[in-house]
Protein backbone atom coordinates (compact mmCIF):
# COMPACT_ATOMS: atom_id res chain seq x y z
CA UNK A 1 0.00 0.00 0.00
CA UNK A 2 1.52 3.48 -0.84
CA UNK A 3 2.10 5.78 1.78
CA UNK A 4 -0.51 8.25 1.97
CA UNK A 5 -0.58 11.42 0.00
CA UNK A 6 2.14 14.15 1.18
CA UNK A 7 2.99 17.87 -0.29
CA UNK A 8 6.50 18.03 -0.56
CA UNK A 9 6.30 20.13 2.52
CA UNK A 10 5.23 17.72 4.60
CA UNK A 11 7.12 15.14 3.11
CA UNK A 12 10.25 16.42 4.40
CA UNK A 13 8.65 16.93 8.15
CA UNK A 14 7.37 14.01 8.49
CA UNK A 15 9.47 11.53 6.54
CA UNK A 16 12.81 10.54 7.12
CA UNK A 17 15.35 9.95 3.87
CA UNK A 18 16.34 6.24 3.66
CA UNK A 19 17.97 6.01 0.52
CA UNK A 20 18.77 7.39 -3.04
CA UNK A 21 18.82 6.01 -5.83
CA UNK A 22 21.17 7.34 -9.00
CA UNK A 23 20.43 7.63 -12.68
CA UNK A 24 23.44 7.31 -14.16
CA UNK A 25 24.48 9.15 -17.75
CA UNK A 26 23.90 7.20 -21.19
CA UNK A 27 26.73 7.84 -23.53
CA UNK A 28 25.90 5.53 -26.11
CA UNK A 29 24.91 8.61 -28.46
CA UNK A 30 28.16 10.27 -27.48
CA UNK A 31 28.86 13.58 -25.04
CA UNK A 32 24.78 14.70 -25.39
CA UNK A 33 23.58 14.51 -22.56
CA UNK A 34 20.80 11.72 -21.66
CA UNK A 35 20.18 9.40 -18.69
CA UNK A 36 19.53 5.77 -18.72
CA UNK A 37 15.70 4.76 -19.04
CA UNK A 38 16.44 1.34 -17.16
CA UNK A 39 13.85 1.03 -14.56
CA UNK A 40 15.76 1.25 -11.10
CA UNK A 41 14.73 -2.23 -9.30
CA UNK A 42 14.86 -0.10 -5.70
CA UNK A 43 11.72 1.72 -7.45
CA UNK A 44 9.91 -1.20 -8.16
CA UNK A 45 7.50 -0.63 -4.97
CA UNK A 46 7.22 2.95 -5.14
CA UNK A 47 6.03 3.85 -8.28
CA UNK A 48 5.02 2.74 -11.84
CA UNK A 49 7.81 1.67 -14.27
CA UNK A 50 5.40 3.76 -17.15
CA UNK A 51 5.80 7.20 -15.09
CA UNK A 52 9.05 6.96 -14.25
CA UNK A 53 10.17 5.94 -17.95
CA UNK A 54 8.21 8.82 -19.21
CA UNK A 55 10.12 11.30 -16.63
CA UNK A 56 13.31 10.20 -17.96
CA UNK A 57 12.49 10.67 -21.49
CA UNK A 58 10.60 14.05 -21.37
CA UNK A 59 14.37 14.89 -19.64
CA UNK A 60 16.53 13.47 -22.14
CA UNK A 61 14.30 15.32 -24.77
CA UNK A 62 14.68 18.83 -22.94
CA UNK A 63 18.62 18.30 -22.85
CA UNK A 64 18.67 17.39 -26.66
CA UNK A 65 17.22 20.68 -27.40
CA UNK A 66 19.44 21.99 -25.10
CA UNK A 67 22.38 20.80 -27.27
CA UNK A 68 21.04 20.77 -30.41
CA UNK A 69 23.00 22.33 -33.08
CA UNK A 70 21.22 24.14 -35.80
CA UNK A 71 20.70 27.21 -37.39
CA UNK A 72 18.91 29.46 -34.40
CA UNK A 73 22.09 28.08 -32.18
CA UNK A 74 24.89 29.64 -34.68
CA UNK A 75 22.94 32.28 -34.98
CA UNK A 76 23.23 32.84 -31.26
CA UNK A 77 26.90 32.10 -30.85
CA UNK A 78 27.79 34.33 -34.35
CA UNK A 79 25.61 37.43 -32.99
CA UNK A 80 26.97 36.48 -29.25
CA UNK A 81 30.73 36.65 -30.79
CA UNK A 82 30.39 39.65 -32.94
CA UNK A 83 28.78 41.83 -29.58
CA UNK A 84 31.89 40.06 -27.39
CA UNK A 85 29.96 38.42 -25.34
CA UNK A 86 28.67 41.23 -23.62
CA UNK A 87 24.83 40.48 -25.17
CA UNK A 88 24.76 37.66 -22.98
CA UNK A 89 24.84 40.34 -19.54
CA UNK A 90 21.36 41.10 -21.38
CA UNK A 91 19.76 37.84 -22.39
CA UNK A 92 20.33 33.67 -21.32
CA UNK A 93 21.54 31.73 -23.86
CA UNK A 94 19.16 28.91 -25.23
CA UNK A 95 20.51 26.07 -23.08
CA UNK A 96 19.72 28.45 -19.90
CA UNK A 97 16.29 29.15 -21.23
CA UNK A 98 15.96 25.29 -21.08
CA UNK A 99 17.35 24.57 -18.08
CA UNK A 100 15.16 26.89 -16.28
CA UNK A 101 12.51 24.70 -18.21
CA UNK A 102 13.75 21.87 -16.66
CA UNK A 103 14.04 23.05 -13.22
CA UNK A 104 10.53 23.86 -13.84
CA UNK A 105 9.80 20.40 -14.89
CA UNK A 106 11.41 18.52 -12.19
CA UNK A 107 9.57 20.58 -9.38
CA UNK A 108 6.43 20.25 -11.21
CA UNK A 109 6.60 16.29 -11.51
CA UNK A 110 7.85 15.83 -7.98
CA UNK A 111 4.39 17.46 -6.82
CA UNK A 112 2.03 15.52 -8.85
CA UNK A 113 3.86 12.36 -9.02
CA UNK A 114 7.17 11.89 -6.84
CA UNK A 115 6.16 13.19 -3.72
CA UNK A 116 3.01 11.64 -3.28
CA UNK A 117 5.01 8.57 -3.67
CA UNK A 118 7.82 9.21 -1.26
CA UNK A 119 9.92 10.29 -3.76
CA UNK A 120 11.65 13.23 -4.54
CA UNK A 121 13.67 14.22 -7.49
CA UNK A 122 17.11 16.15 -7.76
CA UNK A 123 17.81 18.54 -10.71
CA UNK A 124 20.92 17.07 -12.52
CA UNK A 125 22.23 20.17 -12.65
CA UNK A 126 23.02 20.13 -9.28
CA UNK A 127 24.74 17.30 -9.40
CA UNK A 128 27.16 18.41 -11.73
CA UNK A 129 25.08 16.32 -14.71
CA UNK A 130 26.52 13.17 -13.58
CA UNK A 131 22.89 11.57 -12.18
CA UNK A 132 19.52 11.93 -11.50
CA UNK A 133 19.24 11.36 -7.47
CA UNK A 134 15.91 10.01 -6.50
CA UNK A 135 15.49 10.58 -2.48
CA UNK A 136 13.44 7.64 -1.35
CA UNK A 137 11.65 8.75 1.84
CA UNK A 138 10.18 6.75 4.96
CA UNK A 139 6.87 7.36 6.14
CA UNK A 140 8.20 7.81 10.01
CA UNK A 141 4.78 7.46 11.29
CA UNK A 142 4.81 3.63 9.67
CA UNK A 143 7.22 0.90 9.31
CA UNK A 144 7.23 0.99 6.00
CA UNK A 145 9.13 -1.18 3.49
CA UNK A 146 12.56 -0.96 4.28
CA UNK A 147 14.40 -0.07 1.12
CA UNK A 148 17.92 0.75 2.54
CA UNK A 149 19.26 -2.51 1.56
CA UNK A 150 17.80 -3.58 -1.68
CA UNK A 151 20.78 -2.92 -3.93
CA UNK A 152 21.96 -6.15 -4.12
CA UNK A 153 20.50 -6.84 -7.43
CA UNK A 154 22.73 -6.22 -10.63
CA UNK A 155 22.12 -2.92 -11.43
CA UNK A 156 24.21 -1.39 -13.91
CA UNK A 157 27.65 -1.49 -13.05
CA UNK A 158 29.63 -3.17 -15.73
CA UNK A 159 27.59 -4.09 -18.47
CA UNK A 160 27.62 -1.15 -21.47
CA UNK A 161 25.57 2.17 -20.46
CA UNK A 162 23.59 1.21 -23.47
CA UNK A 163 20.49 2.04 -21.12
CA UNK A 164 16.83 0.64 -21.62
CA UNK A 165 16.76 1.73 -25.32
CA UNK B 1 58.35 47.99 -28.68
CA UNK B 2 56.58 48.31 -32.31
CA UNK B 3 54.55 51.22 -31.22
CA UNK B 4 57.26 52.86 -29.96
CA UNK B 5 59.92 51.98 -33.12
CA UNK B 6 57.73 51.37 -36.46
CA UNK B 7 54.29 53.42 -36.16
CA UNK B 8 55.16 57.17 -36.03
CA UNK B 9 57.58 55.97 -38.80
CA UNK B 10 54.93 53.94 -40.65
CA UNK B 11 52.24 56.07 -39.97
CA UNK B 12 54.26 59.10 -41.30
CA UNK B 13 55.30 57.12 -44.49
CA UNK B 14 51.93 55.14 -45.49
CA UNK B 15 48.55 55.64 -43.55
CA UNK B 16 48.10 56.12 -39.72
CA UNK B 17 45.47 53.21 -39.91
CA UNK B 18 48.49 50.96 -39.48
CA UNK B 19 49.01 51.47 -35.33
CA UNK B 20 45.21 51.82 -35.60
CA UNK B 21 44.58 48.34 -36.83
CA UNK B 22 47.53 46.97 -34.69
CA UNK B 23 45.90 48.22 -31.49
CA UNK B 24 42.25 46.76 -31.95
CA UNK B 25 44.10 43.77 -32.97
CA UNK B 26 45.94 43.63 -29.67
CA UNK B 27 43.07 44.61 -27.66
CA UNK B 28 41.07 41.61 -29.70
CA UNK B 29 43.77 39.38 -28.31
CA UNK B 30 44.19 41.00 -24.50
CA UNK B 31 40.36 40.04 -24.47
CA UNK B 32 40.28 36.67 -26.03
CA UNK B 33 43.12 35.69 -24.03
CA UNK B 34 41.76 36.98 -20.47
CA UNK B 35 38.18 35.34 -21.55
CA UNK B 36 40.14 32.41 -21.68
CA UNK B 37 41.97 32.54 -18.73
CA UNK B 38 38.49 33.18 -16.41
CA UNK B 39 36.38 31.00 -18.24
CA UNK B 40 35.54 27.72 -16.77
CA UNK B 41 36.58 25.06 -19.44
CA UNK B 42 34.01 22.67 -18.19
CA UNK B 43 35.13 21.16 -14.87
CA UNK B 44 33.11 18.03 -13.54
CA UNK B 45 32.36 18.76 -9.90
CA UNK B 46 33.68 15.85 -7.80
CA UNK B 47 30.38 13.19 -6.77
CA UNK B 48 29.04 13.95 -3.95
CA UNK B 49 29.51 11.20 -1.17
CA UNK B 50 26.35 9.24 -1.49
CA UNK B 51 27.00 8.98 -5.33
CA UNK B 52 30.28 7.58 -4.54
CA UNK B 53 29.16 5.40 -2.47
CA UNK B 54 26.74 3.91 -4.75
CA UNK B 55 29.05 3.65 -7.34
CA UNK B 56 31.72 1.51 -5.33
CA UNK B 57 28.73 -1.04 -4.69
CA UNK B 58 27.53 -1.35 -7.53
CA UNK B 59 31.32 -1.98 -8.91
CA UNK B 60 32.13 -4.17 -6.26
CA UNK B 61 29.00 -6.34 -7.38
CA UNK B 62 30.23 -6.35 -11.08
CA UNK B 63 33.81 -7.27 -10.17
CA UNK B 64 32.54 -9.86 -7.41
CA UNK B 65 34.01 -9.14 -4.28
CA UNK B 66 37.11 -7.07 -4.47
CA UNK B 67 40.51 -8.06 -4.73
CA UNK B 68 43.29 -5.88 -5.25
CA UNK B 69 45.20 -4.27 -2.77
CA UNK B 70 45.13 -0.94 -1.66
CA UNK B 71 43.79 0.11 -4.93
CA UNK B 72 41.92 -2.33 -6.62
CA UNK B 73 42.88 -2.94 -10.41
CA UNK B 74 41.32 0.78 -13.02
CA UNK B 75 37.61 0.21 -13.12
CA UNK B 76 36.29 1.13 -17.02
CA UNK B 77 33.07 0.69 -18.63
CA UNK B 78 32.97 0.40 -22.21
CA UNK B 79 30.37 2.32 -24.49
CA UNK B 80 29.38 1.86 -28.05
CA UNK B 81 29.24 5.01 -29.26
CA UNK B 82 28.17 5.25 -33.15
CA UNK B 83 30.09 2.39 -33.57
CA UNK B 84 32.67 2.47 -32.17
CA UNK B 85 34.03 1.29 -28.54
CA UNK B 86 34.60 3.62 -26.44
CA UNK B 87 36.23 2.94 -22.91
CA UNK B 88 35.34 5.09 -20.20
CA UNK B 89 37.69 5.34 -16.96
CA UNK B 90 36.86 5.74 -13.53
CA UNK B 91 38.28 8.78 -11.94
CA UNK B 92 40.20 7.91 -8.19
CA UNK B 93 40.10 12.00 -7.36
CA UNK B 94 36.06 12.69 -8.81
CA UNK B 95 35.25 9.58 -8.11
CA UNK B 96 33.07 9.48 -11.49
CA UNK B 97 32.80 7.71 -14.50
CA UNK B 98 34.30 10.30 -16.79
CA UNK B 99 32.31 11.08 -20.24
CA UNK B 100 33.53 10.38 -23.18
CA UNK B 101 36.36 12.91 -23.95
CA UNK B 102 36.85 14.05 -20.57
CA UNK B 103 39.99 13.87 -18.68
CA UNK B 104 41.65 14.49 -15.41
CA UNK B 105 44.10 17.46 -15.17
CA UNK B 106 46.68 16.86 -12.46
CA UNK B 107 47.43 21.32 -12.46
CA UNK B 108 43.98 21.78 -11.70
CA UNK B 109 42.87 18.68 -10.22
CA UNK B 110 39.48 18.53 -11.64
CA UNK B 111 38.16 16.07 -14.66
CA UNK B 112 37.27 18.44 -17.40
CA UNK B 113 34.70 17.71 -20.45
CA UNK B 114 36.03 17.64 -23.73
CA UNK B 115 39.63 17.97 -22.32
CA UNK B 116 42.09 19.29 -25.03
CA UNK B 117 45.00 20.55 -22.81
CA UNK B 118 46.18 22.62 -20.24
CA UNK B 119 47.61 25.68 -21.55
CA UNK B 120 50.39 27.34 -19.29
CA UNK B 121 50.28 30.22 -21.34
CA UNK B 122 46.73 31.10 -20.48
CA UNK B 123 47.52 29.04 -17.14
CA UNK B 124 44.16 27.36 -17.49
CA UNK B 125 43.18 24.10 -18.77
CA UNK B 126 41.25 24.41 -22.56
CA UNK B 127 38.25 22.32 -22.41
CA UNK B 128 34.60 22.23 -24.01
CA UNK B 129 33.44 25.55 -22.64
CA UNK B 130 36.66 27.74 -23.32
CA UNK B 131 38.06 25.97 -26.66
CA UNK B 132 36.33 28.43 -28.94
CA UNK B 133 37.80 31.58 -27.11
CA UNK B 134 41.59 29.31 -27.02
CA UNK B 135 40.72 29.20 -31.07
CA UNK B 136 40.01 33.04 -31.41
CA UNK B 137 42.60 33.80 -29.20
CA UNK B 138 45.68 32.50 -31.10
CA UNK B 139 43.70 33.05 -34.55
CA UNK B 140 43.97 36.43 -33.45
CA UNK B 141 47.35 36.57 -32.08
CA UNK B 142 48.71 35.05 -35.67
CA UNK B 143 47.28 37.39 -37.28
CA UNK B 144 48.85 40.22 -34.91
CA UNK B 145 52.50 38.64 -35.42
CA UNK B 146 52.00 38.33 -38.78
CA UNK B 147 51.05 42.15 -38.66
CA UNK B 148 53.46 43.49 -36.99
CA UNK B 149 56.13 41.27 -38.86
CA UNK B 150 55.17 42.44 -42.15
CA UNK B 151 55.49 46.20 -41.17
CA UNK B 152 58.37 45.77 -39.40
CA UNK B 153 60.17 44.75 -42.49
CA UNK B 154 58.43 47.09 -44.26
CA UNK B 155 59.58 49.48 -42.21
CA UNK B 156 63.35 48.45 -42.29
CA UNK B 157 62.56 48.20 -46.30
CA UNK B 158 61.53 51.65 -46.51
CA UNK B 159 64.30 53.28 -45.00
CA UNK B 160 66.61 51.14 -46.50
CA UNK B 161 65.61 52.71 -49.77
CA UNK B 162 66.23 56.10 -48.84
CA UNK B 163 69.97 55.30 -47.18
CA UNK B 164 70.64 52.08 -48.06
CA UNK B 165 70.43 48.12 -46.37
CA UNK B 166 73.25 48.57 -43.97
CA UNK B 167 72.93 51.89 -43.13
CA UNK B 168 69.58 51.32 -42.04
CA UNK B 169 70.49 48.76 -39.68
CA UNK B 170 73.70 50.84 -37.89
CA UNK B 171 71.33 53.96 -38.18
CA UNK B 172 68.16 52.39 -36.35
CA UNK B 173 69.53 51.42 -32.91
CA UNK B 174 69.71 55.27 -32.80
CA UNK B 175 66.27 56.26 -33.83
CA UNK B 176 63.95 53.15 -33.93
CA UNK B 177 65.66 51.36 -31.26
CA UNK B 178 65.14 47.40 -31.29
CA UNK B 179 64.09 46.95 -34.76
CA UNK B 180 66.31 44.25 -35.78
CA UNK B 181 66.41 42.01 -32.50
CA UNK B 182 62.52 42.85 -32.29
CA UNK B 183 62.18 41.34 -36.27
CA UNK B 184 63.99 37.98 -35.45
CA UNK B 185 61.99 37.84 -32.42
CA UNK B 186 58.98 38.05 -34.53
CA UNK B 187 59.87 35.67 -37.24
CA UNK B 188 59.83 33.16 -34.35
CA UNK B 189 56.78 33.46 -32.96
CA UNK B 190 55.36 34.09 -36.38
CA UNK B 191 55.83 30.28 -37.19
CA UNK B 192 55.31 28.84 -34.04
CA UNK B 193 51.80 30.20 -33.35
CA UNK B 194 50.66 30.29 -37.12
CA UNK B 195 51.50 26.80 -36.48
CA UNK B 196 49.94 26.11 -33.55
CA UNK B 197 46.50 27.73 -35.38
CA UNK B 198 47.06 25.73 -38.25
CA UNK B 199 47.37 22.43 -35.61
CA UNK B 200 44.09 23.87 -33.92
CA UNK B 201 42.41 24.39 -37.20
CA UNK B 202 43.01 20.93 -38.12
CA UNK B 203 41.86 19.75 -35.35
CA UNK B 204 38.43 21.51 -34.91
CA UNK B 205 37.77 20.36 -38.67
CA UNK B 206 38.47 16.78 -37.83
CA UNK B 207 36.27 17.19 -33.98
CA UNK B 208 39.14 16.07 -32.10
CA UNK B 209 40.61 17.15 -28.87
CA UNK B 210 44.87 17.37 -28.69
CA UNK B 211 44.66 14.59 -25.95
CA UNK B 212 43.06 12.34 -28.33
CA UNK B 213 45.36 13.08 -31.69
CA UNK B 214 48.59 12.75 -29.63
CA UNK B 215 47.50 9.10 -28.29
CA UNK B 216 46.36 9.03 -31.46
CA UNK B 217 42.87 7.30 -30.64
CA UNK B 218 41.18 7.83 -33.89
CA UNK B 219 43.95 7.64 -36.69
CA UNK B 220 43.83 5.14 -39.03
CA UNK B 221 46.94 3.45 -38.09
CA UNK B 222 45.63 1.94 -35.35
CA UNK B 223 43.13 0.07 -37.51
CA UNK B 224 40.90 0.03 -40.93
CA UNK B 225 37.83 0.23 -38.52
CA UNK B 226 38.88 3.05 -36.17
CA UNK B 227 36.85 6.15 -36.96
CA UNK B 228 36.13 9.59 -35.18
CA UNK B 229 32.79 8.58 -34.19
CA UNK B 230 32.38 12.51 -32.47
CA UNK B 231 32.61 13.92 -36.06
CA UNK B 232 30.13 14.82 -38.19
CA UNK B 233 31.48 14.25 -40.71
CA UNK B 234 31.57 17.62 -42.94
CA UNK B 235 34.24 20.34 -42.00
CA UNK B 236 32.20 22.44 -41.91
CA UNK B 237 29.70 21.28 -39.31
CA UNK B 238 32.31 20.37 -37.36
CA UNK B 239 33.83 23.95 -37.40
CA UNK B 240 30.34 25.52 -36.71
CA UNK B 241 30.01 22.99 -33.89
CA UNK B 242 33.05 23.64 -32.21
CA UNK B 243 32.75 27.59 -32.42
CA UNK B 244 29.13 28.88 -32.58
CA UNK B 245 27.34 25.75 -30.88
CA UNK B 246 25.56 26.10 -27.95
CA UNK B 247 27.34 27.01 -24.44
CA UNK B 248 26.93 25.61 -21.52
CA UNK B 249 26.75 26.74 -18.38
CA UNK B 250 29.66 26.47 -16.08
CA UNK B 251 28.57 23.29 -13.35
CA UNK B 252 30.94 24.50 -10.71
CA UNK B 253 29.71 26.87 -7.25
CA UNK B 254 32.68 28.81 -6.80
CA UNK B 255 30.85 30.78 -4.39
CA UNK B 256 30.95 27.44 -1.89
CA UNK B 257 32.25 27.19 0.74
CA UNK B 258 34.81 23.95 1.57
CA UNK B 259 33.62 22.34 4.94
CA UNK B 260 37.04 21.74 6.40
CA UNK B 261 36.14 18.39 8.05
CA UNK B 262 34.52 16.61 4.69
CA UNK B 263 36.37 17.85 1.96
CA UNK B 264 33.24 18.88 -0.67
CA UNK B 265 32.24 21.11 -2.68
CA UNK B 266 29.44 22.56 -1.18
CA UNK B 267 26.42 22.48 -4.40
CA UNK B 268 27.73 22.58 -8.22
CA UNK B 269 25.29 24.72 -9.83
CA UNK B 270 25.31 28.54 -8.76
CA UNK B 271 26.18 28.90 -12.53
CA UNK B 272 22.52 29.13 -12.78
CA UNK B 273 21.48 31.07 -9.49
CA UNK B 274 23.37 34.13 -10.65
CA UNK B 275 20.83 34.12 -13.68
CA UNK B 276 17.84 33.55 -11.49
CA UNK B 277 16.61 30.35 -11.95
CA UNK B 278 14.51 28.79 -9.37
CA UNK B 279 16.35 25.78 -7.75
CA UNK B 280 14.33 22.52 -6.73
CA UNK B 281 14.08 23.06 -2.83
CA UNK B 282 15.51 20.11 -2.21
CA UNK B 283 19.15 21.89 -1.65
CA UNK B 284 17.85 24.99 -0.40
CA UNK B 285 18.70 24.04 3.07
CA UNK B 286 22.08 22.89 3.08
CA UNK B 287 23.14 25.64 0.24
CA UNK B 288 21.96 28.85 1.74
CA UNK B 289 23.56 27.91 4.95
CA UNK B 290 26.84 27.47 3.08
CA UNK B 291 26.09 31.09 1.06
CA UNK B 292 25.20 32.77 4.59
CA UNK B 293 28.47 31.39 5.99
CA UNK B 294 30.49 32.34 3.25
CA UNK B 295 29.10 36.05 3.00
CA UNK B 296 29.83 36.11 6.51
CA UNK B 297 33.67 35.00 5.86
CA UNK B 298 34.24 37.08 2.91
CA UNK B 299 32.44 39.99 4.24
CA UNK B 300 34.21 40.07 7.43
CA UNK B 301 37.71 39.32 5.90
CA UNK B 302 36.53 42.90 3.41
CA UNK B 303 36.00 44.77 6.39
CA UNK B 304 39.20 45.15 8.41
CA UNK B 305 40.59 46.53 4.84
CA UNK B 306 38.01 48.67 4.35
CA UNK B 307 36.89 50.48 7.67
CA UNK B 308 39.32 53.60 9.13
CA UNK B 309 37.44 54.62 11.51
CA UNK B 310 37.38 52.87 15.08
CA UNK B 311 33.65 54.23 16.02
CA UNK B 312 31.95 51.04 15.52
CA UNK B 313 28.58 51.09 17.59
CA UNK B 314 27.66 47.30 18.70
CA UNK B 315 24.81 48.03 21.17
CA UNK B 316 23.64 44.55 19.92
CA UNK B 317 25.28 41.21 19.00
CA UNK B 318 25.17 40.56 15.90
CA UNK B 319 23.14 38.20 14.73
CA UNK B 320 24.87 36.71 11.83
CA UNK B 321 21.42 36.11 9.35
CA UNK B 322 21.68 39.78 9.30
CA UNK B 323 24.11 41.19 6.50
CA UNK B 324 25.25 44.21 8.38
CA UNK B 325 28.97 44.73 8.33
CA UNK B 326 30.15 46.22 10.76
CA UNK B 327 28.35 43.64 13.19
CA UNK B 328 30.14 40.34 12.64
CA UNK B 329 33.46 42.77 12.40
CA UNK B 330 32.33 43.79 15.65
CA UNK B 331 32.13 40.27 17.16
CA UNK B 332 35.33 39.03 15.66
CA UNK B 333 37.18 42.28 17.39
CA UNK B 334 36.53 40.63 20.67
CA UNK B 335 38.18 37.19 19.46
CA UNK B 336 35.17 35.68 21.01
CA UNK B 337 35.97 31.84 20.40
CA UNK B 338 32.59 30.81 20.74
CA UNK B 339 30.67 32.63 17.73
CA UNK B 340 26.64 33.34 17.38
CA UNK B 341 24.93 30.31 17.71
CA UNK B 342 22.96 30.26 14.45
CA UNK B 343 26.42 29.94 12.50
CA UNK B 344 28.23 26.67 12.18
CA UNK B 345 31.07 26.52 14.49
CA UNK B 346 33.63 25.60 12.03
CA UNK B 347 33.05 29.01 9.72
CA UNK B 348 33.54 31.24 12.15
CA UNK B 349 36.67 29.68 13.76
CA UNK B 350 38.59 29.82 10.48
CA UNK B 351 37.14 33.40 9.92
CA UNK B 352 37.99 34.88 13.53
CA UNK B 353 42.02 32.86 12.63
CA UNK B 354 42.07 34.72 8.79
CA UNK B 355 40.95 38.10 10.56
CA UNK B 356 43.05 38.37 13.49
CA UNK B 357 46.22 38.26 12.67
CA UNK B 358 44.98 41.08 10.11
CA UNK B 359 43.32 43.34 12.96
CA UNK B 360 46.58 43.42 14.65
CA UNK B 361 48.30 45.86 12.33
CA UNK B 362 44.78 47.76 13.17
CA UNK B 363 45.39 47.61 16.66
CA UNK B 364 45.12 51.59 17.50
CA UNK B 365 41.57 51.37 16.11
CA UNK B 366 40.67 48.62 17.91
CA UNK B 367 40.20 49.64 21.67
CA UNK B 368 36.72 51.12 21.56
CA UNK B 369 34.70 48.45 20.29
CA UNK B 370 35.64 46.17 23.67
CA UNK B 371 34.38 48.67 25.53
CA UNK B 372 31.07 48.95 23.76
CA UNK B 373 30.32 45.76 23.44
CA UNK B 374 28.03 43.56 25.89
CA UNK B 375 30.20 41.65 28.52
CA UNK B 376 33.18 40.50 26.59
CA UNK B 377 34.75 37.66 28.98
CA UNK B 378 37.78 38.40 30.63
CA UNK B 379 38.22 41.93 28.85
CA UNK B 380 39.00 44.98 30.47
CA UNK B 381 37.79 48.67 28.99
CA UNK B 382 41.30 50.20 29.31
CA UNK B 383 44.05 50.22 26.71
CA UNK B 384 47.59 48.00 27.43
CA UNK B 385 45.34 45.32 28.87
CA UNK B 386 43.18 44.48 26.06
CA UNK B 387 46.28 44.73 23.26
CA UNK B 388 47.87 42.20 25.62
CA UNK B 389 45.14 39.58 25.73
CA UNK B 390 44.25 40.20 22.56
CA UNK B 391 48.07 39.46 21.19
CA UNK B 392 48.00 36.24 23.73
CA UNK B 393 44.54 35.76 21.80
CA UNK B 394 45.83 35.70 18.67
CA UNK B 395 48.57 33.76 19.51
CA UNK B 396 46.69 30.22 20.59
CA UNK B 397 43.87 30.65 18.44
CA UNK B 398 46.57 31.17 15.54
CA UNK B 399 48.83 28.36 16.18
CA UNK B 400 45.36 26.24 16.41
CA UNK B 401 43.96 26.96 13.40
CA UNK B 402 46.47 27.64 11.11
CA UNK B 403 45.00 24.64 8.89
CA UNK B 404 41.80 26.30 8.54
CA UNK B 405 43.27 29.50 7.86
CA UNK B 406 44.67 28.00 4.93
CA UNK B 407 41.63 26.53 3.92
CA UNK B 408 39.88 29.99 4.61
CA UNK B 409 42.58 31.88 2.62
CA UNK B 410 42.53 29.42 -0.02
CA UNK B 411 38.87 29.92 -0.52
CA UNK B 412 38.90 33.85 -0.13
CA UNK B 413 41.32 33.91 -3.38
CA UNK B 414 38.59 31.34 -4.86
CA UNK B 415 35.61 33.17 -4.38
CA UNK B 416 36.97 36.38 -5.73
CA UNK B 417 37.76 35.03 -8.96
Amino acid sequence: PLPQVHSLQELRRSASLATKVFVQRDYSDGTTCQFQTKFPPELESRIERQLFEETVKTLNGFYAEAEKIGGSSYLEGCLACATAYFIFLCMETHYEKVLKKISKYIQDQNEKIYAPRGLLLTDPLERGMRVIEISIYEDRCSSGSSSSGSSSSSSGGGGGGAGGR
Amino acid sequence: FFSLSSCPYLSEKITPAIPAIGGILFFFVMGTLLRTSFSDPGVLPRATPDEAADLERQIDIANGSSSGGYRPPPRTKEVIINGQTVKLKYCFTCKIFRPPRASHCSLCDNCVERFDHHCPWVGNCVGKRNYRFFYMFILSLSFLTVFIFAFVITHVILRSQQTGFLNALKDSPARYPFTEAYSVVCFFSVWSIVGLSGFHTYLISSNQTTNEDIKGSWSNKRGKENYNPYSYGNIFTNCCAALCGPLSPSLIDRRGFIQPDTPQLAGPSNGITMYGATQSQSNMCDQDQCIQSTKFVLQAAATPLLQSEPSITSEELPLPGKTSISGPCATLTLGQPTPPSSMPNLTSDSGLTDIIPLKEEHEGHQFLTPEEAPSPPGMLPSGSPITHSHTMHVLSLASQDSLHEDSVRGLVKLSSV
